[in-house]
């Protein structure tokens, strides 16, 4: 590992001109961040360290309906709210279908939004890779490449974005809150990504300096809590990337969708929101026909990147069950496998 | 630039000279304190071996930057046992035949002090095993670990152990 410059930030605004300065790069927990400096995949000056900065740890339920999660709150502290896990099951789900126990302890809010690609040739200095080196090729193009993109990707870039709790998030239009030089702003968690085109290494709309201080869910967000899920398929159940996960997320009256929001991770250089499939389950009875119909929209400008086909139709697959189990309500607890399709969950509902 | 923390390990206040700010909890726990049942395995947060309490949770401390943790409350294997009374979740282990080599077992016994702390488990074996994924090797030992577990879990009543609360 490169020696580096160490500074911890005693405010956010010491913070952010710090990290301003070319060559700096804030550590939250490390748990990403560590891992790729042991490997010489990031090779920064300066780490700001923003564990210290006060009040970024808190989960704040507001009057209006809508939760504010601050940047530094604890990946499982935030799936293990009581509060929190009942109005956005689908969400607390993907949070513990993510990494391990001991990793999720560590893990921080703002670190898994800003957790960067598994491409394996990201993570290896000897590689071609135009997101840790522009310019320099895509050795994953003609490499192993079964895990990678089938959707918005480009001849200079094909990895995918590995959050699982990305994915419901942007299902449920989270909210990005953002400090920077020029003050603070909002930036909706959809828009917050960049698809790879020309410059794949620009992955997000942070500018230097920029901090993630929150996420927010808008109160809309809670209604879909009778009928959400998260599932993940992994090459074990657990402790494992997803090679294509799926959010669901609905609302039911009389009988009928009356709202729909979802979204695909592993599948793209961002959590994949799908409006298409959405606006076809709209006013449609919740039944296997339509689930089918709406994840061949999710899919239908899909396209292999290499070695995964089979992605686009286990992509489908995962959606269909995620909308199947959506409509029959959410467990009343976190199966005992999160996110997993071969967890048994007691048929206990939400909404019984 | 000060590098000087002060940490608590396995209850005895410690302030520390760091020569590198490099330097992650695992190798000052095992390089600069000699305590050395901590292992280093993959060293890149996928094997668990490295498992510590900080502030009463466990987390892998091969991915934990010694100067970002100044302050934090260490509990490490060495400080698990009471004197020459076993801690209840090693003395199961024995009782369980839940050891496995020397190498990954003190990291799955603190792994399994977290998860009892944690109160998520209860007694469903198959929470237990998700809780204990972290810790990726297991060998032969795995259902005598499950049933170490349940066994301590249920000793534990309120999930309090001497060092984690
Ligand atoms: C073995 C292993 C398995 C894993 N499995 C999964 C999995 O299945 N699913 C999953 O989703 N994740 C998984 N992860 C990734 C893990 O979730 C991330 O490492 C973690 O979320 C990153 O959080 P952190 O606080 O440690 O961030 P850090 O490592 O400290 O930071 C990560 C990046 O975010 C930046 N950053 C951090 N906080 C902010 C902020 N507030 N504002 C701006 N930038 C910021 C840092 O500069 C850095 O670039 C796994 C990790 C490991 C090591
Ligand atoms: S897919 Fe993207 S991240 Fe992977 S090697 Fe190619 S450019 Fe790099
Ligand atoms: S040594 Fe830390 S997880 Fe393997
Ligand atoms: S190598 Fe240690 S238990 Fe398998």
């Amino acid at each position: 590992m490169k020696s580096f410059d160490y500074v911890r930030a005693a405010s956010l605004d010491q913070a952010v001109a710090a990290a301003a300065e070319p060559g700096s790069v804030y550590l939250a927990a490390g748990t990403n961040l560590l891992d790729l400096m042991k490997a010489g995949a990031a090779r920064p000056d300066r780490l700001v360290d923003i564990t210290h900065l006060p009040e970024l740890d808190r989960i704040e339920h507001l009057s209006d309906g809508s939760v504010r999660i601050g940047a530094l709150v604890r990946n499982s502290t935030l799936a293990y709210d009581r509060d929190f896990a009942g109005a956005y099951p689908a969400v607390a789900e993907a949070l513990l279908s993510g990494a391990s126990a001991q990793l999720r302890n560590a893990a921080t809010v703002g670190g898994n939004l800003m957790q960067r690609t598994r491409c394996a040739y990201f993570y290896d200095p000897a590689s071609a890779c135009n997101k840790r080196m522009p310019g320099s090729g895509c050795d994953a193009r003609a490499g192993e490449n079964r895990l990678h993109a089938v959707l918005g990707w480009s001849e200079a870039c094909i990895a995918t974005h590995p959050s699982d709790f990305c994915v419901p998030l942007v299902a449920l239009d989270a909210v990005v809150e953002v400090t920077g030089r020029s003050g603070k702003r909002e930036i909706a968690l959809e828009a917050f990504y960049r698809l790879p085109g020309e410059a794949p290494d620009r992955e997000n709309e942070l500018e230097p300096g920029d901090l993630i201080t929150a996420v927010r869910l808008p109160a809309e967000a809670r209604s879909f809590a009778a009928h959400a899920r998260y599932l993940k398929l992994r090459e074990r159940t657990s402790y494992a990337f997803a090679i294509v996960s799926a959010a669901a997320a609905l609302r039911l009256e009389d009988g009928a969708i009356r709202q729909a929001r979802l979204a695909l991770g592993g599948v793209a250089a961002k959590p994949w929101r799908t409006r298409a499939a959405e606006a076809i389950l709209i006013g449609a009875k919740p039944r296997a026909e339509i689930f089918q119909k709406a994840a061949h929209a999710a899919l239908a400008e899909a396209k292999p990147s290499g070695d995964n086909r089979f992605k686009i139709d286990l992509a489908r697959k995962i959606l269909v069950r995620a909308l199947a189990e959506a409509a029959s309500g959410t467990p009343s607890r976190v199966p005992a496998l999160p996110g997993s399709p071969f967890s048994s969950v007691p048929g206990a509902l939400h909404d019984a | 630039m000060n590098l000087s923390i002060s940490l608590t390990v396995n209850g005895q206040q410690r302030v520390i000279e760091l020569d590198d700010p490099r330097t992650t909890l695992l190798d000052l726990l095992r390089e600069r304190l000699d305590l050395t049942g901590t292992k280093k395995g993959c060293d890149r947060g996928q094997c668990g071996a490295c498992t510590i309490l900080a502030d009463g949770k466990r987390i892998n401390s091969c991915l934990a930057l010694a100067l970002s943790y100044d302050g934090a409350d260490l509990v490490t294997i060495e400080g698990v046992a009471n004197g020459d009374t076993l801690h209840p979740v090693q003395a199961a282990f024995i009782a369980h035949d839940g050891f496995q080599c020397g190498f990954c077992t003190p990291g799955q016994i603190m792994s399994a002090i977290g998860l009892i702390a944690e109160g998520q488990a209860g007694d469903d074996p198959e929470r237990i095993r998700e809780g204990l994924s972290g810790n990726l090797c297991r060998c032969g030992a795995y259902n005598g670990i499950v049933e170490a577990v349940l066994e301590a879990q249920a000793h534990s009543t309120g999930a309090k152990t001497r060092d984690a609360a």
